[in-house]
């Protein structure tokens, strides 16, 4: 085997092309799957329309040995399977790359790339000869994809028939069938095509301690995990998977077995400004309290958000960006409501954001987020996006500190306020700008009048100009408090010349071309940011550098102007990368905009 | 809103109730509403109801939207934890407090700005739940707090102040709260005591969404001759359809009610209500009835009030969700987090 050829196992990208609701994700599923159950690592990304049939729809696997988290930017296997993309999808392969398709039918003459080596195998026509009824044949065609593939990647038959079994447990008659399907494209590459491809799968053992999983089902779990007890929420892409998981694990660890009650309560409200209502409800009366949501659920929520802010309701929001403005593009990604959720609201507002990385965050980000939500006694944004929130990502198995206790911040019980001379609701007793609160019907002495209307430490309403700025001042200097209280920035590196500076979905494609700079010698340092707002370590970093490259998905550096408002650094050296297409940023984006920075700094 | 406290003072031969508390330990702060606004005497008839009924002031919760109607809960029960949202959103607020904790009694307080036009939605969506809670209606046909412009409930023909004739039908709460699945839906007038203290206690008592909209005059704005809504107008065309004793659990009926004109109400904490019909036809059980009743009589210009319309057995949210009787927050986290052990175990699926 040559160099070239060993340089390519297990380093390659599949793209399939489909047609939405044909039964093409089960198969790309599959597909994947089983090449992590190889212990190779994986990246899938689904690219799906807003829509429920016949729209093009493409999933793509990226087979990584080194563990990358984020697209590469390149295509080597095109499996063209959508007539109706074919030229697009046939322009997007890579120079030396493969195409196979469909040859059932003709295609266009015109349709030719000279660096590109098309595969036909007639799908159809083998599926419509082996299985009786349409849906069936149209199922059984993407099954046989899966096995033409094996054949060509050497992906083990064996792992694919667990795969099967375990999918379809019982329904034996299933696994028969698909594994028909399976054979058949297998079988039918074998003999006609020279199997396996250069770049091809081999067994590894990396995928162990991993699972693929989902960043809406993650948080999901990470709500149980809190001890979250209300849901309310509204449906919309890409969050909707959030509570569907919730309710799934609520009903399998939550009902009572003494009782057989919920020790939950879910509530589908009639749109966002009752779902957040809900959740002011219940936070006011105690509960841990969240909905999820995306862009235009946010839009409506925000007269309650700053109700929140105000009054002080501890509240956990998750926002499950997908690319704006208006309806946008509801099933594509971007990291386009930072601004909108930073200041939510009319008024002076501010609310702490957490920026998970990926759906092991999402896990870790919903239980810190009710800690500082009670902690601060405020609306707490987990934001992750469609991407983090709907795709399946190799990440380390999440793990449980059975020792964790929830932090239900400052709440005086019963016993407390019994004993208390008085009891103010806003009082800042601490210093830290956190007041103490108590829980409606616990003790008449812990009773307060809550209001979004000016309120004096008492609790009391007033107009009067100091007690208004007092309050406001208080809020301000919580929110200094909260600087501390959140996640610190991750960094890396200590050149103190040039760095990265990111969040969220970013981080793979952000370090995978940090790493390449370094093998040419070039250093950057890197900054991934886990909250806002910033602490002094971010102002540090920042302060440090004399370049630092701002890496963000969406049109308007919408990160960097928090930065440059909230920390009021020298803003030439913050240079922006922005990623907005609404496909999920590749790390070769990153590479080509860092090395035009740099040519340009060169030439002046 | 008030930061004006009164004092507590005790009085001789002051009633106490079964707590031992005297009526002043359910008033709140003092009003800062217009002096004869329909909305402080529902206020005081609240502090009533609570007192007769011997509720423990801070085992109740308040809540309202915005609006000088809104602003009432700060003027009752002291003692009780009270929460005045954004407007035309206290349903929702209500109804993720109530999830939270359904052990405390709810009382919602809005108006007909609040209800019927900026929180329609709300409105609808928490009687459609039956959300276990009574809810009042401060119903004054303007917008009081923003200065006289008329609000959804605003009849046909009503002069504004200024002059202005109103051209839009109005939304009756009572027939929207039929249509929406309400499960308890009364009309009163804030002028009638009588009337409407027994409604309030039956609808703190009715498990499920009470709804009681209350004629409540706007001296300031909606009182004047040609408004449909003033105290003369009301009075002139008020017409009890029903009229609701109330009868604590342990009581007997001790009134001599006339045959066949009484229908007694059994609610799941066992008290009664004894509906004694002005009109012998009348069914309180039947909402299409109620229904045509209401079209008939506004057809006669009469404003018909009452118990009009009761289910005291329709499921609330709580039974719906099958969620647990002790509050969400008291339930220990033990109970709540399945540990680590299951969290390995669950994640085999995601291999
Ligand atoms: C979002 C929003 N829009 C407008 C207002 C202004 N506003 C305050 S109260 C009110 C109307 C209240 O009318 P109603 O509920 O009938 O109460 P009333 O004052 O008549 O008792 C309006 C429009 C507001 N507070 N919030
Ligand atoms: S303006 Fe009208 S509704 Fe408001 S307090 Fe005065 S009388 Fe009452
Ligand atoms: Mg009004």
């Amino acid at each position: 085997m040559s160099d070239e050829t060993q340089s390519r196992v297990n380093d390659f990208v599949i793209k399939l092309a489909n047609v939405n609701g044909t039964g093409s994700a089960s198969a790309n599923s599959l597909l994947m799957k089983s090449i992590f159950r190889m212990g190779i690592p994986v990246m899938g990304k689904n690219y799906f329309p807003s829509n429920i049939q016949g729209l093009p729809t493409w999933y793509e696997v990226r087979v990584t040995r080194d563990g990358h988290t984020a697209r590469s930017g390149n295509v080597d296997l095109m499996v063209a399977i959508n007539a109706q993309t074919y030229t697009q999808d046939l322009a997007e392969v890579s120079a030396g790359g493969y195409l196979l398709y469909d040859s059932t039918w003709q295609r266009s003459r015109e349709l030719k790339r000279d660096d590109v080596t098309v595969i036909g195998v007639p799908l159809a026509g083998l599926c419509n000869e082996k299985f009786q009824g349409a849906r069936a044949r149209i199922l059984m065609k993407n099954v046989c994809y899966v096995g033409v593939l094996a054949a060509l990647l050497d992906i083990d038959l064996d792992v694919i028939r667990t795969l099967l079994e375990e999918t379809f447990a019982s329904k034996v008659e299933l696994v028969k069938s698909n594994l028909e399907a399976i054979e058949l494209g297998y079988d039918y590459a074998r003999e006609h095509f020279d199997c396996p491809l250069p770049f091809h799968v081999e067994p590894m053992d990396k995928t162990a301690g991993h699972v693929m999983i989902d960043g809406n089902t993650a948080a999901a779990l990470g709500c149980v995990y809190a001890g979250a007890t209300v849901g309310a929420w509204y449906p919309i892409t890409p969050s909707t998977s959030l509570m569907d998981a919730f309710k799934v694990f609520c009903h399998r660890f939550r009902v009572d077995p003494d009782t057989g009650e919920n020790n939950f309560c879910i509530i589908q409200a009639e749109d966002e400004l009752a779902a957040i209502g809900m959740v002011m409800g219940a936070g006011w009366n105690g509960a841990r309290a969240f909905t999820p949501t995306s862009g235009p659920g946010i839009s409506l929520m925000n007269e309650f958000i700053g109700f929140g802010y105000f009054a002080e309701i501890p509240a956990v929001l998750f926002d499950v960006q997908r690319v704006g403005p208006s309806t946008g593009m509801p099933t594509r990604t971007q990291q386009c409501d930072l601004m909108s959720c930073a200041y939510a609201s009319h008024g002076d507002t501010r609310h702490v954001l957490l920026f998970p990385a990926d759906p092991a965050e999402c896990f870790e980000s919903a239980v810190t987020a009710f800690d500082l939500a009670e902690r601060l006694q405020t609306p707490v944004f987990v934001m992750s996006d469609l991407d983090i929130g709907m795709n399946d990502w190799m990440v380390p198995e999440l793990t449980w500190d059975d020792g964790y206790q929830p932090d239900r911040g400052k709440v005086l019980n019963k016993e407390e306020l019994e004993q208390a001379e008085t009891f103010y609701r806003y009082l800042d007793v601490d210093g830290d700008g956190i007041c103490y609160r108590s829980y409606p019907g616990v003790h008449p002495k812990g009773a307060y009048f809550l209001r979004g209307s000016g309120h004096n430490d008492k609790g009391q309403y007033t107009e009067d100009a100091g007690e208004y700025r007092d309050l406001v001042d208080r809020l301000r200097r919580k929110w200094n408090t909260a600087k501390e209280l959140v996640p610190g920035p991750v960094i890396s590196g200590s050149s103190n010349r040039l760095g990265v500076i990111s969040m969220g979905s970013c981080d793979g494609a952000v370090r995978e071309a940090i790493a390449q700079f370094e093998r040419k010698g070039v250093s950057l340092d890197y900054m991934r940011l886990r909250a806002f707002p910033f602490s002094e370590t971010v102002r540090r970093f920042i302060d440090d550098h004399e370049q630092l490259y701002v890496v963000e998905q969406n049109r308007d550096a919408q990160l960097r102007t928090l930065l440059i408002n909230e920390l009021e650094p020298d803003v030439a050296k913050l240079v922006s990368m922005l990623h907005y297409s609404g496909l999920p940023i590749n790390c070769r984006f990153i590479i080509e905009a860092i090395e035009a920075s740099l040519d340009k700094g060169v030439a002046a | 809103m008030s930061f004006i406290r009164k004092p507590n003072i005790a009085y001789k031969g002051q009633r106490t109730n079964a707590l031992g508390l005297s009526m002043r330990d359910y008033e709140g702060g003092m009003s800062t509403l217009c002096a004869g606004c329909g909305h402080d005497s529902i206020t005081s008839a609240l502090v009533q109801a609570f007192f007769e009924l011997d509720i423990e002031p801070h085992r109740v919760a308040k809540l309202s939207g915005i609006g000088c109607s809104s602003k009432t809960p700060a003027y009752f029960l002291s003692t009780a934890h009270g929460i005045n949202t954004v407007h035309g959103r206290m349903p929702a607020v209500a109804t993720g407090a109530n999830a939270a904790a359904r052990d405390l009694y709810y009382i919602g307080v809005s108006g007909d700005g609040d209800s019927l036009s900026i929180g329609l939605g709300q409105f609808a969506h928490a009687m459609r739940r039956n959300l276990h809670m009574l809810y009042l209606i401060e119903n004054n046909g303007v917008y009081g707090l923003t200065k006289g412009q008329f609000s959804a409930s605003a009849d046909l023909g009503t002069k504004a102040k200024k002059g202005e004739v109103n051209e839009q039908p109005p939304i009756d709460p009572v027939k929207a709260a039929l249509a929406f699945g309400g499960s308890f839906v009364a009309r009163a007038f804030s002028g009638d005591k009588d009337q409407l203290l027994p409604l309030l206690k039956a609808g703190l008592k009715h498990k499920g969404f009470a709804m009681i909209d209350v004629l409540s005059p706007c001296v300031t704005f909606n009182d004047h001759e040609d408004s449909t809504k003033s105290y003369a107008h009301t009075r002139q065309f008020y017409h009890p359809a029903v009229h609701t004793d109330f009868i604590p659990p342990a009581e007997a009926i001790t009134i001599n009610y006339a045959e066949g004109d009484v229908v007694t109400v059994e609610l799941h904490d066992g008290s009664k209500l004894v509906l004694c019909k002005v009109q012998p036809s009348y069914d309180p059980h039947d909402r299409a009835a109620a229904l045509s009743y209401l079209e008939k009589s506004e057809a006669k210009g009469e404003i018909v009030t009452g118990l009009l319309y009761i289910d005291e057995n329709r499921s609330t949210m709580h039974a719906v969700n099958n969620s647990a009787v002790k509050p969400l927050r008291e339930i220990p986290y033990e109970d709540l987090n399945p540990g680590a052990a299951k969290l390995v175990e669950l994640q085999s699926r995601y291999r």
